[in-house]
């Protein structure tokens, strides 16, 4: 089923200081099912990870649609009223960054729990879910009572994923998620991925060494430096 | 949604997945001060369990139209409307004072900056939060202190002060002092006025953290009132923008903090360390 309809999709920066309009990309078109992984690709200040950002709405497209086909009814993410953006990140659409935003004095366990919590869950199954995706991500288990915020990189990486992993969203976002992760952790996360797709979740993701997840990619969208020309590949 | 979006090159759709109306309603709501218009014409729209950030710099009316909200003033034009049973479809503005003072009681919880504000610093705190109780009608001691403790321990107060009066507490104690007081009454709608601000930012944490977890165990409505875009970060769904009493830009949280469209957002936004 197709779950994503992304036609001439645009954005640009207007920078009010600078009087100046930044182009970032335009004219994109690509479309995705349930169950397929899209690769992102391009340089530097391509718009990589802005693309991924108007999907989840923390930019505002300039310009195009992105249909999206929820559960709820079909709507446009460019220009859906913010509350019904709210919701559908509560229950269907998650984003994965680089980094986990730790807040002080919250343990790894209730950070990894709160999405389902938020998602209505009860307590005791949210955190025997944490406990699960914690363990699978390969978290040491002394460090699950612990504070994030004084954990190492590779550690709060493994805590942000299986925080963003932990609920059964139907879209994923996933913005470099395998930076500053150990061998083994890449490897959960290569096995979680598959585990979704095969689950109709559809993905599209940002990776700097996508040769890991060479085998789950259905279709790459190629993003190039924005020119007069401005035009984009997708394969 | 309301279309304030004027630096959007497009509006918005109105909402299409939300289950329920919105729990508070504010339209066109002025308030003047001599010559000063403190707020002018803000729309202000939250839904049942939504949590609204308004920021902005100092001056700019935020924690005006929070005192409107509050029904503390009254505005000089302005409809608003609370989705509650008992009061849905009136215009709470055109209360008398005394139907004004009752929704304040039975339906609003407030936290002031200032704990003086909220609190009667040499009663014990049992007592301040008790006397929200009183207030309603309730007269028996032993109801009185077990709801009060049971309003302290949900704000996560050491309950082992709950006898010591709020002047003698630290800054964060009073602040939960102040929480247990405006949810005795299990309201509906929670205001925030820069409710962490002058804590240690050890302590603002574990307040910010009470307040996301009693937001989402009893799905009350907040609108916190912060110049912290931190605070507001942490907290808030959606934010409104404030300027000179006018609101100049609504969006989520993060789309304010990380593609801010207006001009003076942009700048609010850059000027954060």
């Amino acid at each position: 089923m197709r779950l994503l309809q992304v036609e001439g999709l645009e954005k640009r920066f207007f920078i009010h200081h600078l009087g100046r309009e930044i182009p970032v990309f335009d004219r994109l078109d690509f479309t995705v099912d349930e169950g397929e992984f899209i690769h992102v690709s391009g340089v530097n200040g391509a718009g990589k990870s802005s693309l991924l950002r108007c999907l989840y709405r923390s930019y505002l497209a300039t310009g195009g649609h992105a249909y999206y086909q929820s559960w709820r009814g079909s709507i446009d993410l460019v220009c859906a009223a913010d509350v019904d953006i709210a919701i559908l990140r509560r229950e269907e659409i998650g984003f994965v960054t680089q980094f986990l935003n730790p807040r002080p004095r919250v343990s790894a366990l209730e950070l990894v729990a709160e999405p389902l919590l938020n998602a209505g869950s009860d307590l005791e199954p949210a955190l025997e879910r944490a406990r699960e995706m914690l363990s699978a991500f390969g978290l040491k288990q002394d460090l699950w009572g612990a504070y994030p915020t004084t954990f190492s990189g590779g550690e709060q990486q493994k805590v942000n994923l299986a925080r963003a992993l932990i609920h059964p969203f139907r879209l994923l976002l996933l913005d470099e998620p395998t930076a500053s992760l150990d061998s083994a952790a890449r490897v959960s996360l290569t096995a979680r991925l598959r585990e979704l797709k095969t689950q109709g979740v559809a993905i599209i993701g940002i990776f700097h060494h996508p040769q890991e997840i060479q085998h789950l990619i259905d279709q790459e969208v190629r993003l190039t430096l924005p020119t007069t020309e401005n035009d984009y590949v997708v394969e | 949604m309301t279309a304030i979006s004027n630096h959007r090159s497009y509006p918005l759709d109105p909402p299409r997945f939300v289950d329920a109306p919105p729990m508070l309603r504010a339209v066109g709501v002025t308030k003047r001060y001599r010559h000063v218009n403190a707020v002018e014409s803000a729309d202000v729209e939250v839904y049942p369990g939504e949590v609204l950030g308004i920021v902005g710099e100092s001056g700019s009316g935020k924690s005006t139209l929070l005192r409107l909200l509050n029904l503390e003033e009254q505005p000089e034009a302005g409809e608003y409307t609370l989705n509650i049973p008992g009061v849905t479809g009136q215009n709470l503005f055109a209360l008398d004072r005394f139907a004004r003072r009752e929704v304040q009681i039975q339906h609003i919880g407030m936290v002031y900056q200032n704990p003086f504000l909220g609190l009667r610093m040499n009663f014990t705190s049992s007592g301040n939060v008790a006397e929200r109780l009183l207030i309603t009608g309730e007269r028996r001691y032993e109801t009185l202190r077990t709801k009060a403790r049971t309003s302290l321990l949900a704000s996560e107060f050491p309950i082992d002060r709950m006898d010591d009066p709020p002047r003698v507490l630290s800054g964060g104690m009073q602040q939960r002092v102040q929480l247990a007081k405006a949810l005795a009454l299990q309201p509906q709608l929670l205001l925030l006025d820069e409710p962490t601000t002058g804590l240690d930012v050890s302590v603002q944490a574990l307040v910010l953290d009470t307040l996301k977890r009693l937001q989402r165990e009893r799905h009350i409505t907040i609108v916190i009132v912060s110049h912290d875009l931190g605070v507001i970060r942490t907290l808030s769904d959606r934010v409104i923008v404030m300027r000179y009493g006018r609101i100049v830009e609504v969006g989520l949280a993060d789309q304010i903090l990380n593609d801010p469209q207006d001009a003076y957002t942009q700048q609010l936004v850059h000027a954060k360390l």
